[in-house]
């Protein structure tokens, strides 16, 4: 079977089946070490843009630091802008990960199997990324620690009823989780990888490995502490975003005092965290060939996904757009008046655009087959989804209570440099990632071929399930135990 | 230590909430500003700039909205309806002033926001700011409903008092670097000096004794300070004051969302005092011939 040298991309898929059953297992090991070694010229090519990008952003934030926040054109009353709405966004980001791997884990959609680890990096560095922006943002950042509850000797501690140290707790307490949930879903891999590797790699897979032999009590082990882990997670992940949401809908600025921001928050993030998902499925599927496990089913399966949250968005905007104009609130009217019609005006309606009407797309087959298409819709949704926590801080800035403070401002070239700058970062992070440690999890897609194989073809599942005391038995009773699926 | 900081301060809140009133303070530091009066002349916010060291930001910095005038004068020009269905093409009483300082509000909603908890309530019924303390993460300005906080978006004061002008500066208070939030504070330097000449002289502080640099300056009075507890502390031992006489007269109160007034003539309001941040700060409202 390994001169098998079919190239999948140019036969045609079976869009009805999200693997193909037949693929060997030592070639899954072949395909995703394949793709952690030898850069080829496209990744020397990405990693330089995206050092270039991040070098933006040194260069704003030495200023930035050096200067204060001034040249950001951060003003009264605009004291947060760009940096805590990007920040929002990155955090919405790092949804998508608990999602796939968590949620979908644990409603057994084994579909997610091929491409759940490479979301979860994604979680992981997006928290990464999304942590360094309440830091960028403040005004004195090298006192940022004193947000930390430590013991000190003045007996000062922070404010427990600030929503910005709930984001701390929140935002490092998620962090550490998925790291680590990240790391304990890779430990079977790594062995693979160091058993397969050489020099500085040997010796890295097999401390990360932790000694993985494979088993059976390993397994058991195993298998517990994920799901375990996965359940811990899905909570803390729907609470980080309520968390978020409860920096805005905490205060009593009107279009941030929502009751159903926590929801609504959640919603978006999954939302852009699955537009992600897609943006990174082909990006991959396309750069490291894997055509065989990314396939169109499970694109068109994160498709349908995105398109399902998507309306959920879409419903609990049109909830709070109808709880403002039917509410009691003059002012908060006012501020929705003006997001439609005011200087931001243009923005607004862009987001609503492309948050709630250009995921319609989603919704049909032929649509949804189309890479290209598909690529440019779920980058656009991510414009949606950012614009959309733009708009979420600027506007109630910019018209509040107070006629006099009220000012229309535009964030100047450090924001913008540094809001670049993130995606460098994060683009850097996941390059370095995608090269030394397997962005597929070999281990889940053999199961799932298991699966898949079992469900397939009773006589192989019989065979392959057969244990060392089913020996005696006669080989003609071919069904299964229904005691023995799930191996 | 903190612990019993933690009950002290949970037996307090607790003693406040089901006994009603301020407990346990030495002052409540009010303010009367009657609109009928100010003549939007600026005199307050100048003599805010030269008492709390605030920093000339320049012009340029000013048209960005990156100004610090603890002090300011709201001007409203718009007119739009005179009433009776009568509307006027032009500015026909000139425009309306409106002096905004921090309002010291009792139920601050900037406190419970900052994360290091560098702003709290003094027992002198005073929103404080602690300089040293903020780490600048700009919170409380976004939840100040009356947008009364300022930021230093840079270092000014190499830019803002050149030499010999850093002579002019206030000894008894500090000058902000840049990324601290800052607001009116009351003149809480004045405070403390009264407080501590009474407190040698073994006397309670007199009405009057001293009042801040906007009260002092305003050439027709509208600013009038003082301290207001024995308005809701009859225990206390803190004399009358004429702010005491201005909040009866009109008939505001501390602690309400909404004022209880039968007679029009009256003209005491707070500003946004429907969101209950209970502010210090009462307005007369100006009354004009149409």
């Amino acid at each position: 079977m390994t001169t098998d040298t079919r190239d999948m991309r140019n036969i045609q898929e079976d869009y009805s089946k999200d693997i193909n059953e037949d693929i060997h297992w030592a070639k899954i090991n072949e395909d995703v070490l394949r793709s952690m070694e030898n850069p080829r010229m496209g990744y020397w090519i990405a990693v330089g843009v995206s050092l270039f990008l991040l070098s933006f952003a040194v260069i704003a934030e030495i200023y930035q630091y050096n200067t204060g926040m001034g040249p950001s054109n951060l003003n009264w009353p605009h004291m947060w802008d760009l940096y805590i709405a990007t920040f929002v966004f990155w955090i919405g980001m790092s949804h998508s990960g608990t999602l796939l791997s968590a949620i979908l884990h644990i409603i057994k959609a084994d579909w997610r199997k091929p491409i759940y680890r490479f979301a979860e990096a994604m979680t992981t560095f997006s928290l990464m990324t999304a942590g360094l922006f309440p830091i960028i943002h403040l005004g004195r950042l090298w006192n940022m620690y004193w947000v930390i509850p430590y013991y000190s000797d003045r007996g000062i501690w922070p404010n427990f009823r600030s929503p910005l140290v709930w984001d701390a707790f929140a935002i490092t307490t998620y962090l550490t989780s998925s790291a680590l949930f990240l790391f304990v879903g890779m430990i079977p891999d790594l062995a693979i990888c160091r058993d397969n590797a050489k020099g500085w790699r040997k010796k890295l897979y097999t401390a990360l490995s932790l000694g993985w032999r494979g088993d059976d009590r390993q397994w058991r082990n195993f298998r517990k502490t994920y799901l375990l882990m996965a359940c811990f997670l899905i909570p803390l992940a729907v609470s980080v975003h309520s968390i978020v949401s409860a920096d805005f809908a905490m205060s009593i600025m009107p279009g941030w005092h929502v009751t159903t921001f926590p929801p609504y928050f959640v919603a978006g993030a999954l939302y852009s965290g699955c537009a992600a998902i897609i943006t990174l499925f082909i990006l991959l599927r396309y750069f490291f060939r894997f055509e065989e496990y990314m396939t169109i089913a499970i694109l068109e399966k994160t498709c349908k996904l995105t398109f399902a949250i998507s309306m959920v968005w879409t419903y609990l905007l049109f909830i709070e757009f109808a709880a403002t104009w039917y509410g009691p609130d003059a002012v908060d009217k006012e501020l929705l008046i003006g997001k439609f019609t005011g200087p931001y005006s243009p923005l607004f309606i862009t987001m609503i655009f492309l948050g709630s009407i250009l995921p319609l797309t989603l919704a049909f087959e032929k649509f949804r087959r189309n890479i290209p298409m598909m690529f440019v819709v779920s980058l656009l949704l991510n414009v949606g989804m950012w614009l959309e926590r733009y708009m979420i801080v600027t506007p109630t800035l910019s018209l509040s209570y107070e006629p006099f403070a009220q000012n229309v401002m535009w964030p100047s070239w450090v924001e913008w440099f540094i809001l670049l700058g993130s995606f460098g970062w994060f683009g850097l992070l996941f390059l370095v990632f995608v090269k030394i440690f397997p962005s597929v999890s070999m281990y889940e897609v053999k199961e799932m071929i298991f699966h898949r194989r079992h469900l397939a073809n009773k006589e192989i599942a019989a065979v392959m399930h057969r244990r060392l005391d089913d020996a005696e038995k006669k080989p003609s009773t071919t069904t299964p135990e229904p005691g023995l699926e799930g191996a | 230590m903190s612990l019993q900081n933690l009950l002290q301060d949970w037996s307090r809140y607790r003693r406040g909430r089901e006994e009603g009133g301020f407990h346990n303070y030495e002052h409540m530091w009010g303010m009367s500003i009657d609109l009928n009066l100010c003549i939007g002349c600026n005199a307050c916010s100048v003599a805010c700039y030269a008492e709390n060291n605030l920093a000339v930001v320049g012009k340029d910095k000013y048209e960005k909205h990156q100004a610090m005038h603890w002090m300011r004068i709201e001007r409203y020009w718009d007119e739009p309806d005179l009433g009776e269905g009568r509307v006027s093409e032009y500015q026909q009483h000139g425009a309306s002033f409106l002096p905004m300082n921090c309002q010291q509000c009792n139920a601050a909603t900037c406190e419970p926001v900052c994360p290091v908890a560098a702003t709290y309530h003094t027992p002198d019924g005073l929103n404080a700011q602690v300089y040293n303390r903020c780490i600048g993460s700009r919170y409380c300005s976004n939840n100040c409903p009356y947008r009364l906080r300022y930021f230093n978006f840079y270092s000014y004061y190499e830019d803002s008092w050149p030499e010999p002008l850093n002579l002019q500066l206030n000894p008894d208070l500090s000058v902000r670097d840049k990324g601290v939030m800052e607001k009116c504070t009351f003149c809480i330097q004045r405070i403390r000096v009264a407080k501590d000449k009474a407190q040698r002289e073994h006397r309670v502080l007199q009405d009057g004794e001293f009042t801040t640099a906007c009260a002092q300056t305003c050439p027709t009075s509208a600013i009038v300070f003082g301290d207001m507890l024995k308005m809701y502390d009859p225990n206390s031992t803190n004399p009358s004051s004429k702010v005491i006489e201005l909040w009866e007269k009109h008939q505001v109160e501390l602690g309400v969302t909404e004022q209880e007034k039968h007679n029009p003539k009256i003209r005491g309001y707070r500003v946004l005092e429907h969101l209950n941040t209970d502010p210090c700060i009462m307005f007369l409202d100006r009354v004009r011939e149409v």
